[in-house]
């Protein structure tokens, strides 16, 4: 619960996993602090958002990811602890700055708080694992598996993010994140922290990148010593048991729950890094085991790892992993709890297979659809009857929705800042003229240089852009059309000729602007300007 | 006491991650360990949204595991179709609001269709009318939520005191609204004597 990031040291607060990392950050007096909403990382730039005015930091709304990463860089190599929060499609859209970052290491702490939703349930694009970013970017990474460990993961990586002149990343998932559970808390700390910008050029600029690798990799070898001490790895359960299960994250706490339902002390090792792996812990961990199941979710990295370093230390070990479980969809307790009867041979209390066939027979499908009174449903429903045979180009928000019936239209969805730029590819290749839509937060986001380079290479696109005056999806935050920079203006400042504005619930002014509009050439504009029905107006 | 299973379920908008709140708080000031779960973001959009709440000596997964629910709200008829996941024929307790959100662009199910195929999943289904009786006594929908958690209070379907959850409200409603949901507390009051019980 959001106040209860309030409470003072030793108190129990009950807080979501997102809030118990603000609270952390708080306790580690944190300074600067940068976002773009995406969930399931929302709620960390919304309590930010919502008490700033109550503690000592900056915060901002960025325009996307990859500025947000780059502003929060910036007050660290000012010397300030700083934040910035994403969600895991955010990471691929700032990881252009984040390897460089990398790199060159910060001064002030750094942490970044990316968060993962395997099964999507608030996403689309894809099923991503921010685990491949991470050991791309040779960037020191935490995998907390409770709300608890949110808060005492995001301090911990404030002071290795320190020691190690290197930004470090959280990793959460979204039953971590979305976790709410019990925290015991630690004070606010107060640390002076001296703003200064001191020119270093050789260790900021990546003009000597090859040198700056060396570097990196060297400084990972220090951290891997400091990883190998550190407690948050831990085995539990220690015996002699020649069966053991490595796993972490919130599987973890599932795999505590199972084996004290089936009363088995299994030795459990815990990794709570998972960049850089304590190597000599897993050797030590496998080394007099028969069997290990690595449990992760998604793909099998650490398995991949477990299996490269059994070699050495015991080639015969047999390694349980995506054999027995899903690289698909989020793991849940019942499916380590199948897995593990399966090595263990028990017999369940609990006839799986039955229940699932009783449950398969179950149709009900209920999808997503438009808040009542949406002024999206105006934008879909008057295009629909007015212009039904156009190929309809869709993008990430709210307006995704339009997919589903009654409407169906979004005939692609890839990412935000795509509509035009696959639109223009289409008309070029086909002839044929895509209506593509837009969101008023996705257009600063990403979709300004698409259209400068649909009207710059003469393409023929029809762009709705829905301008709800929010960024809606994520929970309402504020993005720059609301405060003074004007959509229009950038518009017309790029050549756009064909420019309206409309309110989409006056559908006759609506239904004409589109037909004639549709029979413009060139690139033309509508924006359909309606606030959502929760803002106050 | 043994680990208690609770699911919330509903469309999103209902109020679910509230009555979680109110809940949770509820088993901490009678001293369980709890955790719970639950999904925002696309699914809020009147979608289907389901909150996990487990509270117990020791809490570690936030998920309720398949059939494994002691007790499943659903806060709209249709939904407890979805639910029945969690659902087994010897331990969990169906208590669902008598009221229809229909589905657009799919399949509806009817009454006889929803209690037929949940006979597999529970052998106590509840059917109260909350959303009717809170309109009707509060001229609210929405209370219906907090109208059947103190249903399953009163009702001992959850070992959670009414005292707890009245001052759990206290705590986090908006103070407002404070008042009117403590009325919709009280109306849950009578209910056994009124025979909403429909099975």
């Amino acid at each position: 619960m959001e106040k209860d990031i309030f409470k003072n040291k030793g108190e129990k607060a009950f807080l979501l996993g997102n809030e118990a990392i603000v609270r952390g950050a708080l306790e580690k007096d944190v300074r600067f602090v940068t976002t773009y909403p995406g969930t399931p990382t929302s709620e960390i730039g919304n309590t930010f958002y919502k008490y700033k005015d109550k503690f000592d930091y900056y915060f901002e709304f960025s325009t996307n990811e990859k500025v947000a990463m780059e502003v929060a860089a910036g007050a660290s190599l000012s010397g300030l602890r700083s934040l910035t929060a994403m969600k895991d499609f955010g990471l691929n859209v700032a990881s252009d700055f984040l390897y460089p970052l990398v790199y060159t290491g910060v001064k002030g702490g750094m942490v970044i708080v990316v968060g993962d939703d395997p099964s999507c349930h608030s996403s689309a694009q894809s099923e991503d694992n921010t685990r491949f970013n991470i050991l791309k970017a040779h960037i020191p990474a935490l995998e907390p598996s409770n709300p608890q460990e949110c808060k005492d993961f995001t301090k911990l990586a404030f002071d290795i993010s320190e020691k190690f002149s290197i930004p470090v990343i959280i990793r959460g998932t979204t039953r971590v994140l979305h976790q709410s559970g019990i925290v015991i808390l630690d004070k606010l700390e107060k640390v002076k922290q001296e703003t200064k910008f001191e020119k270093d050029p050789k260790r900021f600029s990546t003009m000597n990148a090859v040198e700056k690798h060396k570097e990196l990799l060297e400084k990972i070898e220090k951290i891997k010593n400091f990883v190998e001490k550190s407690k948050i790895n831990f085995v539990k359960n220690k015996n002699n048991s020649k069966f053991g299960i490595i796993t972490s994250s919130v599987l973890y706490q599932y795999v505590l729950e199972i084996l004290e339902e089936l009363k088995l002390k299994i030795p459990v090792l815990k990794l709570s890094f998972f960049y850089p792996l304590p190597e000599n812990l897993i050797k030590k961990f496998i080394k007099n085991l028969k069997e290990v199941l690595v449990l992760e979710e998604l793909d099998p990295i650490l398995e991949k790892e477990v299996k490269r370093i059994a070699k050495d230390v015991n080639p015969k070990l047999k390694v349980y992993g995506k054999d027995l479980i899903n690289e698909v969809g989020e793991i849940r307790p019942e499916d380590i709890l199948i897995a593990l009867s399966k090595i263990l041979k028990i017999k369940l209390d609990f006839d799986y297979e039955k229940h699932r066939k009783e449950y398969e027979k179950i149709k009900i499908k209920r999808t997503p659809m438009f808040c009542p009174n949406c002024p999206y449903h105006f934008v879909f429903s008057t295009i629909k009857r007015v212009l039904p045979d156009f190929i309809f180009g869709g993008e990430i928000g709210c307006y995704m929705l339009g997919y589903y019936p009654p409407y169906n239209m979004q005939d692609y969805l890839y990412c935000m800042g795509s509509s035009v730029g696959v639109a223009h590819g289409i008309n070029k290749s086909s002839k044929e003229k895509v209506i593509s839509f837009v969101g008023d937060s996705s257009f600063f986001h990403a979709a300004i240089p698409e259209i400068i380079n649909a009207v710059y290479n003469k393409s023929n696109v029809l762009i709705i852009i829905l301008d709800n005056m929010t960024t809606a999806m994520t929970g309402h935050q504020p993005h720059p059309g609301i405060d003074g920079i004007k959509i229009e203006d950038i518009l017309r400042g790029i050549g756009v000729k064909n420019l309206k504005i409309i309110d989409p619930i006056d559908v006759k002014e609506f239904e004409k602007t589109l037909i004639d509009f549709s029979k413009k050439d060139g690139v033309s504009v509508i924006i359909a300007r309606h606030p959502c029905v929760f803002i106050k107006k | 006491m043994k680990k208690f299973n609770l699911i919330i379920g509903g469309i999103g908008g209902q109020g679910q991650i509230l009555l979680s709140q109110i809940l949770a708080n509820s088993c901490i000031l009678e001293n369980y360990d709890v955790k719970t779960s639950e999904t925002h973001g696309l699914s809020q959009r009147r979608g289907s949204v389901e909150v996990h709440l487990r509270f117990g000596k020791n809490i570690y997964s936030p998920l309720v595991k398949e059939g494994d629910a002691d007790l499943i709200i659903s806060l709209e008829k249709q939904e407890a179709l979805r639910l029945a996941y969690y659902g087994a024929k010897n331990k969990t307790i169906f208590l669902i609001n008598d009221f229809v959100i229909p589905i657009i662009g799919g399949k509806n199910f009817d009454d006889k269709y929803i209690k037929e195929s949940l006979k597999k999943f529970s052998k106590n289904i509840i059917f109260v009318p909350a959303t009717k009786i809170c309109e009707e006594k509060l001229k609210n929908q929405i209370l219906s939520g907090v109208f059947l958690i103190s249903y399953a209070s009163y009702k001992k379907l959850i070992p959670i005191k009414i005292e707890n959850i009245k001052k759990s409200i206290k705590e986090l409603v908006k103070p407002e609204f404070v008042e009117l949901n403590l009325k919709a507390v009280e109306l849950a009051k009578p209910a056994d004597k009124r025979g909403y019980n429909t099975d």
